[in-house]
């Protein structure tokens, strides 16, 4: 902005009658930022006001049910007694084997592509490319992938295994960037300080990329699970069966899981199930948000100013 | 030029002497009739290096010999190649891809870049100090005692630790807080950790690429004092900016310049090597003149 501008005289190029000029042109573009700001605000508000109304929603219909009853009972096709007991167990089985699936593959792709990949090759670029579109594609894909390849394919049924395995993939290419990012982020500085000491590069990956990467690694791995945990249309289309009373035992067991439950107590006609999945959705929210806010945390502790 | 390092008393200042009548078309370092200086054994011997990055010569012609408990310096203007040569010699060009070094670098004797050496098993020997200070995140001791455990040395890590401060002249500031992070160190004693952690492998030589160049004149003065001291052990090549500290500090100075080849990319090549003493009061080469009494550069 030139000195003119600001109505100072003589230092910038205004032209005859520059006063005039200069306080228009001030009071419209005052005018038009504060338009702008309206505008903003008014967005924010579109969230936080919608946002705020599904959770009155929810918590007016299922906070009269939610009880240790409802978390410790199993399903059942009588309202009064159902619970979400093999549902919860389901989805928390889900989340450790799928964090223990993708964690390590995740770092290991994104340590590769970040420290040992050579960029000018056109095949490391291929696979880069081809992750961030994973990242993007519908998980209702990923639900067929796991049908016709886990459940048909290799046999292995509608059991806990096809479902970690079909969400694995779906969030690996989330936890892949992510990595990438919090790798990305250690300065070259501290890689040429660990090279110039004679460690090898595995060594400087091992005890100084790596550490000072986890905080990240782990952010980006819990936002990455967390959606894994909504998702319903994947291990609907592999066929999780929706009316589960046990918990399973075993990686070949028959599960269901919140989502799920929620899906099938929506679609009965009885007014009392969709009370039960209002209540069931107050409980996913929570594990959402407490995983959400572990997340924050993480990061804020752990975070560096280089 | 930084002027605050001129403003300095220091107890070795070397008076950069203009001068007026003398041939200037000499290159040859040496006149005939000199006396045949007594210098300690070369540990480096540079024979015709050339640094290309992806097809552009960043330094080309370079020879020079570095001696044992010696500083050598290597001073010129932005661009000259400086710290493209020092990363020669611990094979640091390596992690750049697309760069590509010619010639020989021969340490004792040794041609660094022949076949079968490990670049690694060069960087334990050959140390370094970077321009800004880079502890990494974790405590004063685990800085020290990385170098240590990844060479696998064995032993009393604690003594390491120690010793490797001690020499490093920042023992006493951090004893008692051997566990704090190091990044709550100053600027000053961040460098000297540095130094310190360079020192805990037991290095034969260490490279310092402008160590002082983020540094406060104070700050910068303790390491030039450490320099001095760490001498008597180890040789040290030093890459500075500043001709007053390569004056105060080294005993033998490379001059590089940059020298524009078509159009716009410039080449660095050696002007002047000779003792410290010797390129600032009467240099042979007209252009190390014009830059040690910053008419150039």
């Amino acid at each position: 902005m030139s000195a003119g501008r600001l109505g100072l005289p003589g230092l910038g190029h205004a032209p005859e009658g520059g006063g005039r000029y200069v306080g228009g042109a001030s009071r419209r573009d005052r005018a038009k930022g504060l338009a702008f700001q309206a505008v903003l605000l008014f967005s924010v508000v579109i969230g936080f006001v919608t946002l705020i109304a599904l959770l009155v929603d929810v918590a007016n219909d299922g906070l009269g049910k939610l009880s240790w009853d409802f978390i410790s009972s199993f399903p059942s096709s009588l309202p009064s007694r159902a619970g979400i007991q093999s549902p919860l167990v389901g989805t928390i089985m889900l989340m450790v084997l799928v964090a223990l699936f993708t964690v390590p593959i995740g770092v290991g792709a994104a340590l590769y592509l970040e420290e040992y990949a050579d960029k000018n090759r056109w095949y490391n670029r291929a696979i880069e490319i081809n992750i961030q579109n994973l990242a993007a594609v519908p998980s209702i894909v990923y639900g067929i992938l796991g049908l016709a390849f886990l459940v048909r394919g290799l046999e292995l049924g509608r059991v806990l295994l096809a479902g970690a395995l079909t969400l694995t993939l779906l969030v690996l290419p989330i936890v892949i960037i992510a990595s990438r990012e919090a790798i990305r982020a250690v300065p070259a500085s501290i890689r040429e300080g660990a090279l110039a000491l004679g460690a090898t590069r595995w060594q400087m990956i091992r005890r100084q990329v790596l550490p000072a990467a986890i905080p990240g690694i782990a952010t980006g791995s819990i936002l990455a699970l967390s959606r894994a945990i909504g998702e319903t249309a994947p291990l609907i289309m592999i066929g999780a069966i929706v009316f589960v009373p046990f918990n399973p035992t075993s990686l070949d067991s028959a599960f269901t899981a919140l989502p799920i439950q929620i899906f099938n107590w929506t679609t009965r006609p009885q007014e009392d199930f969709k009370l039960l999945a209002a209540a069931a959705i107050i409980v996913l929210l929570a594990l959402l948000l407490t995983m959400n806010a572990f997340a924050i945390w993480l990061r804020n502790r752990y975070q560096r100013r280089w | 030029m930084p002027t605050e390092q001129m403003a300095e008393p220091r107890p070795r200042p070397v008076p950069v002497m203009p001068r007026t009548e003398r041939p200037t078309t000499h290159v040859e370092t040496r006149r005939p009739g000199d006396a045949p200086l007594e210098r300690a054994e070369p540990i480096f011997e540079v024979r015709d290096v050339a640094v290309t990055y992806d097809d552009s010569p960043a330094v080309r012609n370079i020879s020079l010999d570095v001696h044992r408990n010696h500083i050598t310096a290597l001073i010129g203007p932005s661009g000259c190649g400086k710290s493209t040569l020092i990363r020669c010699f611990n094979r640091m060009n390596d992690l750049i891809s697309g760069a590509t070094v010619e010639g020989s670098i021969l340490y004792h004797g040794q041609d660094l870049y022949g076949p079968g050496v490990d670049p690694v098993e060069v960087r334990k020997l050959i140390g370094m100090v970077f321009q800004k200070p880079n502890p990494f995140p974790k405590s004063i001791y685990d800085n020290i005692a990385f170098g240590p455990r990844v060479i696998g040395m064995n032993g009393d890590m604690d003594g390491i630790v120690e010793r490797a401060l001690r020499r490093a002249a920042l023992w006493e500031e951090v004893k008692d807080r051997l566990k704090e992070n190091a990044y709550r160190l100053s600027g000053g004693q961040q460098q000297r950790l540095c130094i310190a952690r360079c020192l805990a492998v037991e290095p034969d030589v260490i490279l310092m690429d402008e160590p002082c160049s983020a540094l406060d004149p104070i700050a910068t003065s303790r390491i030039e004092d450490l320099m001095l001291e760490l001498k008597t052990r180890y040789s040290i090549v030093i890459v500075t900016h500043n001709m007053q500290q390569a004056a105060r500090v080294s005993d033998m100075t490379a001059v590089l310049m940059p020298e524009v080849r078509d159009g716009d990319t410039t080449v660095g090549h050696i002007v002047e090597y000779a003792e410290t003493n010797k390129i600032f009061t009467n240099p042979d080469n007209q252009r190390t003149e014009e830059y040690i009494t910053g008419r150039v550069g």
